[in-house]
């Protein structure tokens, strides 16, 4: 069990931020707001990664221009505007919510939706048939049947 | 009736053909953000002497800028081309040396020559950050009043000079004219 539990640990443990190692800002306040920045940064080598996590070295360089823009004063806002005037939106992890990402974000749900709706549509169409009631004419046939059956 | 049931699997077709189309996209390619934009202002050593390079480097000409460093071997695969134009001074070559030392830089352009007019020293990133480059070779041109018009990601084959690079260089050059001839 103890094993399981440290095996556990070890799995969580593997994500570290990689500019644990190497880059670190001023003030630890500082440190941490470009950690903030930092993992909303898509690394641009190492495409599903943020430049926290990335090992690439294009990815620490953008850590210290991080840092190096915090320690100048510049808001979280300016750094990430930055990046994205050179990089482009893709630079973001969290694609923005603008004209040409509106089929991204709200597909799913529209497709969600929609299927809910073909469903109740659908539903509703089997209801009405199965609720039609035998004419006359079709039960006594029914009962003719049946007792063709039965004999 | 029947058709109707038919629609779901219309609209998951239809979404396939549009995610498959999109599969068939190199995300690793970005779209340069800096096309039509003033090549960004930078103070660099030069590789070779002490001297600092400015972005007024680019000016009165069509520069192809190259971004390289000795740690490519895409680089290598491309530099014969570049050395070509080189000799041919078909177009002014300024070189970025990217996330090097300036030793290595020195002895890769000793060992593969050095056909650019000038190189530039980018050991930190600074500036390759600043033009948008995920990796090398990259290369930029930049008019005479020193904007950035194209950037071209990858090997610089005969074709891709010939087919898309050498018609900017000479729209470039016809534009330049022109504009210095205006009263």
């Amino acid at each position: 069990m103890r094993v399981f539990i440290l095996i556990f640990a070890l799995v969580f443990a593997a994500p570290l931020s990689a500019s644990a190692q190497d880059v670190v800002a001023g003030s630890d306040a500082q440190e941490l707001r470009a950690r903030d920045v930092g993992r909303k940064l898509r690394c641009v080598v190492c495409q599903n990664q943020s430049i926290e996590e990335s090992d690439a070295q294009l990815a620490r360089d953008m850590r210290v221009v991080v840092r190096e823009r915090m320690a100048d004063g510049q808001s979280d806002a300016e750094i990430i505007d930055y990046m994205r005037e050179r990089y482009g939106d893709y630079v973001l992890l969290k694609p923005p919510v603008q004209t040409n990402t509106y089929a991204l974000w709200f597909l799913p749900l529209v497709l969600v939706l929609g299927m809910l709706f073909w469903l109740v549509r659908f539903n509703r169409r089997r209801v009405a048939v199965e609720t039609r009631q035998l004419s006359d004419a079709e039960r006594v046939q029914l009962n003719k049947m049946l007792e063709d059956d039965s004999t | 009736m029947k058709l109707k049931a038919l629609v779901p699997l219309f609209v998951f077709a239809g979404l396939v053909i549009a995610f498959g189309f999109g599969l068939t996209r190199d995300p690793s390619l970005l779209p340069s953000e800096m096309i039509d934009r003033p090549f960004p202002a930078f103070e660099l050593k030069d590789l070779y002497t002490e001297d600092m390079v400015t972005e007024e480097v680019f000016k009165n000409e069509v520069s192809l800028v190259n971004v390289f460093g000795s740690w490519c071997v895409s680089c290598e695969i491309e530099h014969p081309k570049l050395m070509e134009l080189g000799r041919n001074e078909t177009v002014r070559l300024i070189g970025v040396d990217w996330r090097d030392t300036e030793e290595k830089g020195k002895r890769w352009l000793a060992r593969n020559g050095n056909p650019y007019d000038q190189v530039i020293f980018d050991g930190e990133s600074r500036l390759a950050i600043d033009l948008g480059v995920t990796g090398a070779p990259e290369s930029f041109l930049v008019d005479p009043s020193g904007n950035i018009r194209y950037k071209h990601v990858g090997i610089i084959t005969d074709e891709v000079w010939s087919d898309i690079l050498e018609p900017i260089v000479n729209n470039l050059r016809i534009e330049n004219t022109q504009a210095t001839l205006q009263p």
